[in-house]
C-alpha cells in the first residue's frame, strides 16, 4: 500500500482501522469460544500501538519482506501486538476467559468496527462524487 | 486472519457446546436406569475442551484457535447403592445400583452450555451483519 496513491491518501487511516477492527473481532471471537477450555489464556490486542504500527508500515518505513512461511510479517497481525490478558480472578482450571468482559469488549468492537465502515462509505461516496463531477 | 476465520471458530464452538449438551442430556436420561452390578451401572459423562490451533491460511500470519472436544471422561465416583430386594433387577444380596448422577449440577451445566452456545450465536450473527455491510462498501 504506497501512501503516494492519491486514493489510498484520500481513504487515510480508515482501511486500517478497518483490517485492525478485523484482527479484534477475531481474537474476541476465539476468547469467547473458548471460554469453557480448560487452562485456555484470553488474548486481546492493543488497538492503537497496532494501528501506529500499521500507519507506520505503510508511511515510508522500510517494511519486512515475507518471503519464508516462518517470516514475521508486519501486517495487522503481527504478533507483538496481540497481548494476553490480566485475568480480574483466576478460575480453578487456568481458563482466563471472562464472559461478560468478552462480550462487552466485543460490542465495542463491533460499533467501532462499524464506525469504520461508516467513515469509509462517505470517504468513498465523496471520492465519487469528485469523479463524477456532478 | 479475516472476518471469515470468525465463523469457523465460533462454528467449532457450537459444536464443542452441543457434545456438552448432549452429555447432560445422556446423564439426565440414564440418571435412573437401574443395574445389577456396580461394573455395568451408567456413568456420568462429561467432555473436555481443548483449543484446536488452525493454520491460517496466509502461512505468515497466526492461526485462530478454535475448540475442539479433546475427549469424553466418565465420572469415577462409585454408583448409589440401594437395597431393594424386590427389585427385578436386585443382585444375590438385595442391593441395586444406580448411577452417581447429581441432577443438580447437570442442571446448572445444561444452562452454562446453553448459554455459551447462545453467546456464540449472538456472536456469529453480528459478525455476518459486519461482514454483510462491509460487502456493500460504496455502494451508496
Amino acid at each position: 500500500m504506497t501512501t503516494n496513491n492519491l486514493i489510498d491518501r484520500a481513504l487515510g487511516i480508515m482501511p486500517h482501522a478497518l483490517s485492525v477492527g478485523a484482527r479484534r473481532l477475531e481474537l474476541l471471537a476465539e476468547n469467547m469460544a473458548n471460554s469453557d477450555t480448560p487452562g485456555f489464556k484470553a488474548r486481546d490486542i492493543d488497538f492503537r500501538a497496532t494501528l501506529n504500527q500499521v500507519m507506520q508500515g505503510g508511511a515510508g518505513a522500510e517494511r519486512l519482506r515475507v518471503t519464508q512461511p516462518g517470516h514475521l510479517g508486519d501486517g495487522p497481525g503481527a504478533a507483538d501486538a496481540v497481548r494476553y490478558r490480566v485475568p480480574n480472578q483466576p478460575s480453578l482450571d487456568g481458563n482466563t476467559v471472562d464472559g461478560d468482559l468478552e462480550k462487552a469488549a466485543f460490542s465495542e468492537a463491533a460499533v467501532r468496527y462499524q464506525a469504520s465502515l461508516d467513515f469509509l462509505d462517505s470517504r468513498i461516496s465523496g471520492l465519487r462524487k469528485a469523479l463524477r463531477g456532478e | 486472519m479475516s472476518l471469515f476465520d470468525i465463523f469457523d471458530v465460533s462454528g467449532s464452538a457450537l459444536s464443542a457446546q452441543s457434545t456438552r449438551l448432549n452429555t447432560v442430556a445422556s446423564n439426565l436420561a440414564n440418571a435412573e436406569v437401574a443395574s445389577n452390578s456396580p461394573d455395568t451401572v451408567y456413568r456420568a459423562r462429561q467432555p473436555v475442551f481443548a483449543a484446536l490451533l488452525r493454520d491460517s491460511a496466509l502461512g505468515s500470519e497466526p492461526g485462530s484457535r478454535g475448540v475442539r472436544v479433546a475427549g469424553i471422561t466418565e465420572s469415577v465416583l462409585p454408583p448409589r447403592v440401594e437395597h431393594l430386594p424386590g427389585h427385578p433387577l436386585a443382585d444375590d444380596n438385595g442391593y441395586v445400583y444406580f448411577p452417581a448422577v447429581n441432577t443438580v449440577e447437570e442442571m446448572a451445566n445444561m444452562m452454562s452450555a446453553s448459554r455459551s452456545y447462545q453467546n456464540n450465536v449472538e456472536m456469529l450473527s453480528t459478525i455476518k451483519q459486519l461482514m454483510l455491510r462491509t460487502l456493500q462498501l460504496g455502494q451508496r
